[in-house]
């Protein structure tokens, strides 16, 4: 069976990488969608206690929606193909960002930011030079859950016509054939824990020194 | 110096104000200590003069600047800013932390390490040894060796210390508190100093302003405090062993008399305070003790003279009187 898969990416290399790449392209850009959307409305966020919370339990509920649910909703709305598809993804992104953003903001000890205040810091230098550098890790674990996330939901992106490694499962799933099936699945599932020991690192390489365990 | 008239702060949702028309004037150079039960306002006028907190009433001047025509920034990198619970920044080193001011004030590198390399030493750590470091590597008195040099970085003339020493053991505290004594008298920085505990104020203040329900009680001297209280609240507040108190204040070589030498074993140190000469009497069974001074007897100190310090008021002094 195994070989069969290998057999069949060896025979049509075109569509397997070209599927490959646009799987990857798709993760990427949904993925840099949701970090520039929410690593700074979790920063704003974070600074007004009641928005927060609200923000928290809004993003929650989002994430304990399905992704393919997520990629369901949004076919009606906008339609198929690689636009909506991104869109659900991103969207998909965006909640485990949002929380690890308030949170780790709103848990960066009030005593160091008050030394901050205190020795002539203003608002903006005590965010860039004090509250980001230190929820850095926490921010990171966030964005670390939501890559995941985002690539495996983007095996999903067949149903509504985003193109990617999910078009081999749905026609391997469609025509009963399972060498071709793993094709898709496979390499979807390494290009997911390629991705976590990715951000894994990305995390240790982002952790200021100081803030390293011991 | 410091001069505060009729300051006047309420917190949204209080009955009473936390500071009452509360009026202190803090000279160039000295230690004020202010003191008081929890609730007094002793950190809310502390956090005033830096405006980490903004008064509804009365005027501050700092140096002569009214600190309400400041930018509150600007204000604050003027001033030293020391917390009990320190606030070191976590993911900068020990350099990077001390030279936190100096950089926000646009210095140079090259300066920047050399101030930071001049306070290591100051606080009595070795640079080679520690810049590098990150805060979580130091130990707790450590780390306040660290808040200090870092809020004298830029060299404010003014320092604000919020229990600076109440995180800290007991016998770290008393060596923290007489270096850094030394340090702000020798640099003779105008010093803020918040504390609940009555033997550090006396020992670290050259005035105390004891507070209580946001006014001003008593502001002397710890030595006309020990021997006037201006009322009950204060006599109970620097508790009934205020005699003993005064003689920790009182130096052997200030009250030496002429005397004949006694045996060697009954000698004390010129820097001893009378509290413990007199501890070292009881525990020698003799009524007089020998000040050695580099192997020489400079005078006695008797049980006399001793009991005199701690019974006699001290000499009225004008310039200490409560405002």
């Amino acid at each position: 069976m195994l070989v069969e898969a290998w057999q069949f990416i060896l025979q049509h290399p075109d569509r397997f990488f070209s599927a490959l790449l646009r799987h990857i392209e798709l993760s990427a850009a949904a993925l840099a969608i949701a970090i520039a959307l929410a690593v700074p409305a979790g920063i704003a966020f974070a600074a007004k206690p009641r928005t927060a919370l609200a923000a928290i339990t809004i993003a929650n509920i989002g994430r304990t929606l399905p992704s393919l649910a997520v990629l369901a909703l949004v076919m009606p709305i906008l339609g198929t193909g690689f636009a909506p598809s991104l869109f659900a993804l991103a969207l998909l992104g965006l909640p485990p960002i949002l929380i690890n953003t308030c949170i780790a903001i709103q848990q960066v000890d009030p005593d160091v930011v008050d030394a901050a205040r205190g020795m002539g810091m203003s608002r903006s230098e005590i965010v860039r030079g004090v509250e980001i550098p230190i929820a850095t890790p926490v921010i990171f674990a966030g964005i670390r859950t939501a890559a995941v996330q985002v690539v495996s939901g983007a095996v999903l992106a067949a149903y509504i016509g985003g193109g990617g490694l999910g078009d081999f499962i749905t026609a391997g799933i469609a025509m009963m054939a399972l060498p071709q099936l793993f094709v898709g699945a496979i390499p979807a599932t390494l290009l997911s824990i390629g991705t976590d020991q990715l951000f894994g690192y990305l995390q240790r390489t982002f952790t200021p020194p100081g803030l390293r365990a011991a | 110096m410091i001069e505060i008239r009729d300051l006047v702060k309420r917190f949204a949702g209080t009955e009473r104000p936390a500071i009452d028309h509360l009026s202190l004037t803090v000279p160039a150079g000295e230690v004020c200590v202010l003191i008081g039960p929890s609730g007094c306002g002793k950190t809310t006028t502390m956090r005033v003069i830096n405006r980490m907190i903004e008064p509804d009433g009365g005027t501050v001047h700092v140096a002569g600047r009214d600190i309400m025509s400041v930018d509150p920034v600007e204000l604050r990198r003027s001033i030293g800013y020391v917390i009990q619970q320190i606030g070191l920044f976590p993911h900068w080193s020990i350099a990077q932390n001390i030279g936190t001011v100096p950089r926000l004030l646009g210095w140079d590198d090259a300066r920047i390490a050399t101030r930071v390399d001049e306070l290591l030493v100051l606080v009595g750590m070795d640079p080679s040894q520690h810049r590098d470091r990150f805060p979580r590597e130091l130990s707790g008195g450590q780390r306040q060796r660290i808040g200090v040099a870092r809020a004298l970085a830029a060299d404010p003339p003014v320092m604000l210390m919020d229990e600076p020493f109440g995180a800290i053991d007991p016998i770290t505290r008393a060596r923290l508190q007489d270096e850094f004594l030394n340090i702000l008298r020798s640099l003779r920085k105008t010093v803020v100093f918040v504390t609940h505990d009555i033997d550090e104020a006396l020992k670290m203040g050259d005035r105390i302003a004891i507070m209580r329900d946001g006014a001003l009680v008593q502001y002397d001297t710890p030595e006309s405090i020990l021997a006037r209280p201006a009322d009950g609240f204060v006599e109970s507040f620097v508790g009934s062993d205020r005699a003993l108190k005064r003689l920790a204040l009182v130096r052997a070589h200030e009250v030496l008399e002429p005397g004949v030498a006694l045996p060697h074993a009954h000698a004390i140190g010129p820097d001893v305070s009378l509290r413990d000469a007199l501890a070292a009497m009881f525990a020698a069974g003799v009524d007089a003790l020998a000040v050695v001074r580099d192997g020489a007897t400079i005078g006695i100190v008797t049980v006399a003279t001793i009991r005199r310090h701690a019974l006699a008021p001290a000499p009225v002094d004008t310039a200490a009187a409560s405002p």
